[in-house]
């Protein structure tokens, strides 16, 4: 064909290049190895970090308190205790005063300001479920207050760190499991603090995203995608969609707070906005992907299907969009993800605001894990550092579980052909 | 491999119990071809199942077929041969208006099914292609179970009333394409699970479960090996007289063993139409007799 030489594959040159091949093979791995170990070591840091400092969040001390009822000044009657009438009467006695004398009494001065807000609603409870014990001295374990805790926990400050010693010698302090953080909500006192609130905000929130932009975004793709004729609106669209998906949130936020408080008039600080906000952020997101899942149905399904009469609504919902249903929950699980650990947008619609129950519907006002976690970490007080990291953990937790879900809906959609 | 030297209707093929009472009965008698070639040439005039007059289709700009006109007759199953890109795909593709789908094609000229235009607006199109069954060049099974693929379509037209008739269509289907015996344990497998031939047979019930008048095939062996090819050339001669045949096909060989008529595409244009068995032997056009010798294609 030629008058080239024939190749000579022993030559030295050729041996040269041969290993060169190898050496740059062996470079291209061990840098793919680097990176992966990498973002593993980041990962590692970042789960042991919050796991170290949050789940003492999922803990708190306690301490013994012997009170002597007949004489704290509650003048409570246990006999009208008994009547409906009862929470309310305990509310309005002076738990407080008392707590704090019978810790006067039994641990000196220094212990006036041990307990909080947590054990005043523990002793309330105490009262009711057992109203007899007014008429003497009973000791109970009451959850200490904030400050006392941190210094349990081994952050120093010197003066709560003599009573911690002072409490230890006595076995008056005990480590036991925080279920009022799982159950309460946002609340000036660490100690009592909890995430339930911000947790079901969460939820009501994602469950508005969920429920408006996925069929909003599946339809919209299945419509230009299959439908839509290919012309110059429909270009101009895509580049539409594909911009909204990179524009930051902030702006959406923006839009929200233009669009649905100022215009619509729709409750502040509520699930709902925040959710309709998220859905506006969240569906070009699922627009992309569904139209790439649908893009990667074969087309002779559509061709089968289409042979046997099928109409062009039946080939698409009968097996188009099965097949694509892997690759559009995919997309969707990104989007999703996004939308839960969003914090800015929410910050626009009124989200930051400080709720200490959780929202009772999708137009009462909430607030979302991110925003709460946000919230925290901007505390003065010592105690919300691990709050903040445990509320951390929740979300993560929280995340694992909805991607979870959604990987587990994948597999059983998924089909091979 | 030459099935021309077994008489179709007298091979039974595994699993197809000729005692069955059929889906629909055989609508016309094909068990003579010779006396059918004698109906043929005393009636030279009778009405085709299809009939296509001045058929063109542009892509575009571009002319992929140029004023076609051809016949498709009920008992005879007819063969479209030619070089790649000749437009004989593309006008099978018309005859259950399949091009619809393409953005750019455009068609021009008439086709009737049993005289009624079916190229006009006022024909629905849905119904029209269950009309005109069609079985494509690579197997396309939809990724379902067994039972599902041939239940499609009886189901989406509504064509049983109940559970057990729905089950019943399906084995007369997988009968009919000689697939019965092989999945009848295995119904609820996916179709994809299906060898190469199979999901070709499997296709081919698809089809028939409709109930069509006219079955389309595009080259529907060009993916299988010579003994799936053969199982579904037997099918075809299986199938001849329930349905109305046209047949896309690179192999000469295979269009002179199961076709009785023979389209002749060259570029887009329709050089020779005619009985099977006088175009590859006695062609009336140069262009043919070059293309059956093998000088191109």
């Amino acid at each position: 064909m030629s008058s080239r030489a024939p190749s000579r594959w022993s030559d030295p040159a050729m041996h040269r290049r041969v290993r060169r091949r190898y050496i740059v093979e062996r470079w291209f791995r061990g840098v793919g190895f680097a990176a992966v170990a990498l973002s593993i070591l980041f990962l590692a840091f970042l789960l042991f970090n919050m796991g170290s400092k949050g789940l003492g969040g999922f803990s708190r001390y306690e301490a013994a308190l012997p009170i002597d009822f007949t004489r704290s000044d509650l003048f409570l009657d246990p006999a009208t205790l008994r009547g409906p009438d009862a929470a309310q009467t305990v509310a309005s006695a002076d738990l407080e005063t008392a707590i704090s004398k019978a810790a006067v009494a039994a641990y000196g001065p220094s212990a006036g300001e041990m307990f909080g807000d947590a054990a005043i609603t523990r002793l309330t409870k105490a009262i009711l479920a057992d109203p007899n014990m007014l008429g003497g001295t009973s000791t109970l374990w009451l959850p200490v207050g904030s400050k006392l805790d941190v210094a349990a926990k081994g952050d120093s400050d010197a003066a709560n760190e003599k009573l911690v010693d002072m409490l230890q010698a006595r076995h008056a302090l005990r480590r036991t499991f925080n279920a009022d953080f799982l159950t309460a909500s946002d609340s000036t006192d660490p100690s009592s603090a909890g995430v339930w609130g911000a947790l079901k905000g969460t939820f009501l929130t994602i469950l508005v995203t969920m429920g408006l932009a996925f069929p909003v975004g599946v339809l919209a793709a299945v419509y230009l995608e299959e439908f839509a004729s290919r012309n110059r609106w429909t270009d101009a669209i895509e580049v539409s969609i594909n911009n909204l998906a990179a524009v930051p949130s902030i702006i959406f936020g923006l839009l929200g707070l233009a669009v649905f408080l100022n215009l619509m008039n729709l409750p502040r600080s509520a699930p709902l906005v925040g959710g309709m906000t998220l859905a506006l952020m969240t569906m070009p997101v699922i627009v992309i992907a569904g139209r790439n899942a649908i893009k990667t149905v074969p087309p002779s399904i559509r061709d089968a299907a289409l042979g046997v009469g099928a109409s062009k609504m039946q080939v698409v919902f009968h097996h188009v969009l099965p097949l694509a249903l892997p690759g559009i929950l995919t997309g969707t699980i990104i989007g999703m993800a996004r939308a839960l650990g969003e914090t800015a947008p929410l910050l626009m619609i009124g989200m930051r605001a400080f709720i200490a129950a959780p929202p009772t519907g999708i137009t009462a006002p909430a607030t979302v894990l991110p925003v709460q976690i946000f919230l925290w970490s901007d505390e003065v007080d010592r105690g919300f550092v691990e709050k903040t990291s445990a509320a951390i953990i929740v979300l993560l937790l929280f995340m694992l579980v909805m991607n979870g879900l959604a990987i587990y809906l994948r597999n059983r959609f998924e089909r091979r052909w | 491999m030459d099935m021309k030297e077994k008489s179709p209707m007298t091979s039974t093929l595994p699993g197809t119990e000729p005692a069955e009472a059929p889906l629909h009965a055989p609508r016309i008698d094909v068990s003579d071809e010779a006396k059918i070639e004698q109906a043929q040439a005393l009636d030279p005039n009778r009405e085709p199942k299809m009939r296509a007059d001045d058929v063109s289709v542009y892509y575009g700009e571009k002319q992929a077929l140029k004023d076609v006109s051809i016949k498709i007759y009920e008992d005879l199953v007819t063969a479209f041969i030619g070089p790649s890109g000749c437009g004989k795909s593309t006008f099978l593709r018309c005859l259950n208006r399949m091009n619809d789908t393409i953005p750019s094609a455009r068609v021009t000229g008439t086709i009737t099914l049993d005289n009624e235009d079916i190229t006009s607006a006022a024909m629905d199109v849905v119904q029209l292609r269950a009309r005109v069954g069609m079985v494509f060049q690579k197997p396309n099974p939809f990724p379902k179970s067994i039972f599902e693929n041939v239940a499609y379509g009886a189901r989406i037209h509504g064509l049983a009333t109940s559970k057990p008739d729905l089950a019943n269509i399906v084995e007369k289907s997988l009968r009919r394409a000689g697939l019965w015996d092989e999945v009848k344990d295995r119904l609820e497998e996916s179709g994809t699970a299906l060898s190469g031939g199979q999901q070709q047979r499997l296709c081919i019930a698809r089809a028939i479960a409709v109930d069509p008048e006219v079955i389309l095939m595009d080259e529907p062996c060009s993916a299988l090996d010579p003994i799936a090819t053969a199982k579904i050339e037997e099918l075809i001669h299986e199938l001849r007289g329930r349905y109305a045949i046209a047949i896309v096909t690179h192999n000469m060989q295979q269009a002179a063993r199961v076709s009785q008529r023979t389209a002749f595409f060259h570029l887009g244009e329709l050089v020779e139409y005619g009985k099977t068995s006088e175009i590859f032997t006695n062609p009336s056009q140069q262009r043919t007799q070059d293309y059956i010798t093998g000088r191109y294609g």
